[in-house]
């Protein structure tokens, strides 16, 4: 499903030199394979996401998605096949605040070209337990619930690959186990390859496959500290 | 979801910056229509106050105020022009009763005279004949059917009635007066310390339904009765002045009788039948007026005194003595002769289009009077005039739109800082970037058109607020929801309001453009690694 080859990303710095962050020679997961990729902060790991996303590219390398490698795409066509085929689960939840919960949901759909399908939402928002909050706005739900319509959100439009960025760094121990079940029990239901990056081994146990990002990665980080991502951040 | 609704949501989100930023837009979209409305309404009417005739003849000299002082009832009205030369545009009787066709009067269907220079209270007194309301028209609908005078009450003058007078419907509104009542007019025009014709009182016998034109800010009275008000006629010549002494004098203690006598039957100080006296007091009055050629010692007595000389005005029994100005109560009226009239102006409507421009030069040639065209007096004022006036304040209400423009610009676009987050969200969720930049333009034009419709609704209702104060000084009626005037646009009329909102929209999508490339240009790595 997901084939990722010789990827290599670097960040350019201001006087021009180039500060390696990523260099993968191979990576596979398979369909409906769940996955975890442990690595500490500042090792890449949002960075590899956002390439496997489309919303970055590598310098070089390969990153093949269901046989389509999404480095040949323009941006529009990346932009297109993240709507449809990629799910995203971020560390901050990243919900809209002026749209309540079924319209957070009914956003994922939005950008696509099926459109939205309000029925799904709601029966994709009732499936993790917020059925009777759909038209909460996030200021109004808990934690655990944002993170919950999150996961909702990214499940919208069926995907292909769903990747979750530390999707329980956020959220107390009760609610990490939840979210951690919810995400597994869904993409094992709908086949979708889960790949998870964490930063503890907490919840590694769980998980059929757990590779660690410094075992792939072949770029070593720097003693003093995180290296930055392309855009300037720190990487996690 | 839609897009729109995404924009919606986010100018939702900034509730009071977004409130804010639509007020000043509604402000200046309702600055424009008050502009374009009132302006284009009073212009319109202005127009149509202009319309129904072909041509205005009067004294030499400025054109623009022969115009201004006979069709909007403004300025001072320039010198008059002698009565025989309003002849040539009539048919009348000479004194063997023969009828004589006017010099011009075959290429008139109408010549209706004006006579100025006098007012009651804040409105101008015409004097005319009633012809003014059966004969012209003002304006025409948009089928091209002219608009013809309509009375709200009463009816026209009769020519026979001389204190007979209709009054326009805001005129009558504001002095009071009603169909019945009696009053004075004051010689000269808004002057406080101008004599007041006390003992020439005029009837109210027709009130006029709205026009629409400064007609109905206007009084207007029978020019007979006009010319016989004290002053009003024109002073005679020294041949003309000639006159047996001792009939003169004789005449005059024969009138200060009758005077007298009018005066105690108004007060009722003498029976009934001293009515019967007066009668046979007047009889002789006219025995010995056809004898002579006394010289008038008032407009009155010159009535009396030349009654003989004047075969085309027939004087007039009045039914009923008790209704009538106290003036005529006891016995007949008889005209000014025609050597004492002069009009101010004649309005003259023609039996064919193309008589206007001969007309037009005939009488411009001429020494004694000039003539207009007031459609293009009209449209002179207004294009060298008002409209730039217009077009300052238009100029003035559109920037006031851009700088509300402006706003809607700076409002997004320091709301773009907060909201790259946001925008980061979209893009991961697979939004393209042209998709984030069209909701942030979508924005724009949201503001702009919600605060343009509501700026329209403003405009109109302040125009509904002040319209009786439109109507009042200018005595055009507006409506509430009276859309600007139609203006020649694009090969067709079409009321600017209506290109307003299209051209907000235009306004919005310009000054939107720079935060939708804001938006375009968000690097979505670094957009969602902002702290949230």
């Amino acid at each position: 499903m997901l084939r990722l080859q010789n990827i290599r990303k670097a960040y350019v710095e201001p006087d021009g030199s180039q500060l390696p962050i990523l260099e993968i020679p191979e990576f596979h997961v398979a369909a409906g394979e769940q996955m975890v990729l442990v690595g500490r902060s500042g090792s890449g790991k949002t960075t590899l996401l956002q390439i496997i996303a489309g919303i970055s590219r590598p310098d070089s390398g390969l990153v093949q998605i269901a046989g389509l490698d999404i480095t040949q795409l323009s941006e529009a066509g990346r932009d297109r096949f993240r709507a449809e085929r990629i799910g995203y689960v971020f560390q901050t939840f990243n919900l809209l605040p002026a749209f309540s919960a079924l319209e957070n949901v009914l956003l994922g759909m939005t950008f696509t070209r099926t459109g939205r399908d309000a029925t799904r939402s709601e029966d994709l928002l009732k499936r993790v337990g917020l059925g009777h909050r759909l038209t909460h706005r996030p200021t109004a739900l808990s934690v655990g619930e944002q993170q919950r319509v999150a996961v909702a959100r990214a499940l919208a439009n069926s995907p292909k690959v769903l990747l979750a960025d530390e999707p329980t760094a956020n959220v107390d121990t009760a609610n990490q186990q939840q979210i951690i079940d919810l995400l597994r029990e869904t993409c094992a239901e709908e086949k979708i390859a889960l790949v998870m990056v964490t930063h503890t081994q907490e919840v590694t146990s769980q998980f059929d496959r757990v590779d660690r990002l410094a075992e792939i990665n072949q770029v070593r980080p720097s003693v003093t500290g995180t290296a930055p991502t392309e855009a300037g951040g720190s990487l996690s | 979801m839609s897009l729109w609704k995404i924009a919606w949501r986010s100018i939702q989100q900034r509730k009071l910056s977004s409130l804010l930023t639509g007020l000043s837009i509604a402000l200046g979209v309702a600055l424009v229509v008050i502009v374009l409305v009132i302006h284009g309404v009073v212009s319109a009417s202005f127009s149509e106050a202009a319309q129904g005739y072909h041509l205005i003849l009067g004294a030499k000299g400025g054109k623009l105020q022969l115009t201004l002082n006979t069709v909007f009832h403004l300025s001072q009205p320039i010198e008059n022009v002698p009565y025989s030369f309003f002849k040539e545009f009539t048919e009348y009787q000479d004194k063997s009763g023969n009828l004589v066709r006017g010099k011009y009067a075959s290429a008139v269907e109408a010549a209706i005279p004006y006579c100025l220079g006098d007012s009651y209270k804040d409105f101008r007194v015409v004097g005319t004949t009633p012809d003014l309301f059966e004969k012209l028209s003002y304006g025409a609908y948009p089928d091209g059917t002219p608009k013809h005078y309509q009375f709200a009450q009463g009816s026209n003058f009769d020519m026979r009635d001389f204190n007979a007078a209709v009054i326009g419907a805001v005129a009558a509104r504001q002095a009071g007066l009603k169909l019945g009542d009696h009053f004075p007019i004051t010689h000269g025009i808004a002057d406080e310390n101008a004599k007041v014709h006390d003992e020439d009182l005029f009837h109210v016998v027709g009130i006029l339904a709205p026009t629409g034109t400064p007609n109905d800010r206007a009084v207007f009275v029978n020019m007979e009765g006009f010319y016989l008000i004290g002053d009003h006629a024109k002073p005679l010549s020294k041949q003309e002045d000639s006159i047996d002494g001792v009939l003169r004098t004789h005449l005059e203690q024969l009138q200060s009788v009758h005077h007298h006598l009018q005066r105690a039957v108004r007060d009722k100080d003498v029976p009934a039948t001293a009515a019967a006296e007066i009668q046979e007091a007047d009889r002789l009055i006219d025995e010995i007026l056809r004898e002579t050629k006394p010289q008038p010692t008032s407009s009155l007595d010159a009535a009396k005194k030349t009654a003989g000389e004047e075969t085309e005005h027939d004087a007039v029994e009045h039914s009923s003595s008790d209704q009538q100005p106290p003036r005529v109560a006891a016995g007949k009226q008889t005209p000014l002769p025609e050597n004492q009239r002069e009009v101010t102006a004649v309005l003259l409507l023609l039996k064919n289009d193309v008589f206007s421009q001969v007309l037009y030069n005939k009488i411009n040639e001429g020494n004694v009077a000039q003539a207009v065209f007031p459609s293009r007096e009209v449209a002179n004022l207004f294009e060298g005039i008002v409209g730039h006036v217009r077009m300052i304040l238009l100029v003035l209400a559109v920037l006031v739109v851009v700088v509300a423009g402006v706003g809607v610009m700076v409002s997004i676009y320091n709301s773009m800082n907060d909201r790259r987050r946001e925008i980061g969200i979209m893009r991961a969720l697979g939004a393209a970037r042209s998709t984030v930049m069209t909701i942030v333009l979508m924005e724009s034009v949201l503001l702009a058109l919600l605060g343009g419709m509501a700026g329209v609704i403003l405009g109109h209702v302040t125009i509904g607020l002040f319209a009786p104060f439109v109507t009042a000084t200018t005595g055009v009626m507006i409506h509430f929801w009276q859309p600007a005037p139609a203006i020649h646009f694009a090969g067709t009329y079409i009321s600017p309001e209506v290109i307003l909102i299209p051209a907000l929209l235009v306004l919005a999508t310009i000054v939107g453009f720079l935060p939708a490339l804001i938006a375009y240009r968000t690097d979505v790595a670094r957009a969602l690694s902002d702290a949230p």
